[in-house]
């Protein structure tokens, strides 16, 4: 954090829940209807607890299911209010229709998603594979490692979103009860600063004048349809620009540098590792464990995985020797996800990258194993086979 | 081939084009009301998808809209007087 004269923040303990709700406040949300589902709770229970304090000025709605809670945000986003909500697994599930709907509608609605295992069999621990599940939806995806960024990206993510060449809906990711319910030191920022940096909001379509009537989601047929999705793929490939617009208005406030993604220690890396969210927190820490004995390792932690930077990637991975990638869901029958990016992105290189799965269900995964990991790269244990940290 | 300027759509119109979609077109069986039979319940009025069904207050009686009228028969289907048939023509 930069060293001002004063300091414009103050550091508080909080659980992610708890400072996900804290950027909900100072984004200003103006509208959130949610519905419950562990562990996404403590957010829409901290969010509500301050709209009953008269901290914020909003207006919660809670609704009968998540069906109804994405539906209500879209008509609140179409109304012009600023909207957000969060969900996971199941209810992002149930939601899902709705979700395609509102990236379809263009409609820059804010949801925090806690990573949480899809059933069945019933899990409430974390793993990716809800989030995953929506990957092509066309809303923005953004996943972070801890308390502190989810905090920082869920204001970030809102000012990308509601500019008006973007004008999508975006999901922020941490993991469920990992950073959700862990308590953290967390650095909460000036109230007015955060409010100048969001802003004036722009509502998407001006749909409140009676005398200029719309209508917002027509019907389309065959010679209209395909132009509406290469639309919105048209704006969802602004966002990488816009990202580092606001980033650096977003630096000015945090004195933190918010890329697509984070490189640890990978300048110089022989062998790398490839994970996103909590688990980069401990593969860090290997990482510094295995430094220390003079070994070349790095990390590459993505932020951002829609739209997905395979340049950048490819740039900041080239000179590395070997890689692995860690996903934490699965796409049963195909190569995990973050893996089929990672590819991609190194596609006409000649590195060797080993795909693993780890952390199903909320399996936790140790320091050791990641060594492990590290350990087998070095030697060159590398095939075409998922590898599964059980 | 022709490249074309790719214009970016918002899917936004202006309000009410679903008037310019003339139902009626669609239609292969056409209702014919019985005036006779008709007692003025309003439940076709109700139940027309199309909002096709209007009373005529000048000359008392129900007037269907051909316009968008889809020949549907739920009008026939529910009047309790069973003064609709659906016919060929």
């Amino acid at each position: 954090m930069k060293k001002e004269k004063t300091k414009n923040y103050i550091i508080k303990p909080m659980s992610g829940g708890e400072a996900a709700a804290e950027a909900l406040r100072q984004i200003g949300i103006e509208v959130m209807a949610s519905y419950p589902i562990t562990p996404q709770s403590p957010i829409i229970e901290t969010f509500s607890k301050m709209v009953a304090d008269g901290r914020v000025n909003a207006e919660t709605i809670n609704v009968e299911s998540e069906h109804s809670a994405m539906s209500a945000c879209v008509g609140s986003a179409v109304a012009g209010a600023k909207t957000a909500t969060a969900s996971n697994s199941q209810g992002l599930a149930l939601m899902s229709e709705i979700v395609y709907v509102a990236s379809g509608l263009r409609l820059p609605i804010l949801m925090a998603i806690t990573n949480r295992a899809l059933s069945a069999p019933i899990s409430i621990h974390c793993d990716h594979s809800d989030s995953m599940m929506v990957r092509d939806s066309g809303w923005i995806q953004i996943y972070t490692e801890n308390a502190q960024e989810f905090y920082e990206f869920l204001i970030l993510a809102f000012k990308i979103a509601s500019r008006k060449e973007i004008s999508l809906p975006i999901m922020v990711m941490a993991d469920g009860f990992i950073s959700t319910h862990q308590l953290e030191k967390v650095a909460i920022f000036d109230d007015k600063a955060i409010a100048d940096f969001i802003g004036e909001y722009n509502a998407p379509y001006d749909f409140l004048n009676p005398q200029k009537p719309i209508l917002v989601g027509p019907f389309s047929v065959q010679d209209s349809h395909f132009e509406f999705k290469l639309s919105q793929q048209k704006a969802i490939e602004r966002v990488p620009a816009i990202f580092k617009e606001e980033a650096k208005n977003f630096k000015k406030i945090t004195g933190k540098d918010y890329k697509f993604f984070e490189e640890y220690r990978l300048k110089d890396a022989n062998t790398a590792i490839v994970v996103m969210n909590s688990t980069a927190g401990t593969a860090k820490e290997v990482v510094d464990k295995l430094r220390d004995k003079g070994e070349k390792v790095g990390l590459l932690k993505p932020h951002l995985f829609r739209p997905f930077p395979y340049k950048e990637i490819a740039e900041a991975l080239k000179k590395v020797k070997k890689i692995a990638v860690l996903d934490r869901s699965m796409s049963f029958g195909a190569n995990p996800p973050l893996f089929a990016e990672i590819n991609q992105s190194l596609a006409g290189t000649r590195i060797p990258i080993q795909k693993y799965v780890f952390g199903l269900g909320g399996r936790a995964i140790f320091e050791r194993q990641i060594e492990q990991v590290f350990a087998d790269l070095k030697k060159g244990k590398i095939d075409d086979k998922i590898k599964y940290i059980q | 081939m022709k490249k074309s300027k790719f214009k970016e759509l918002k899917p936004v119109l202006p309000a009410g084009t679903s008037e310019r979609l003339k139902t009626g077109s669609w239609r292969v069986l056409t209702p014919s009301i019985d005036n006779n039979k008709c007692a003025k319940c309003f439940k076709c009025v109700n139940f027309c998808p199309e909002n096709s069904i209007k009373y005529n207050e000048n000359k008392g009686q129900m007037e269907i809209d051909f316009e968008y009228c889809k020949g549907c028969g739920i009008c026939a289907q529910e009047c309790p007087a069973k003064a609709i048939t659906m016919n060929k023509k």
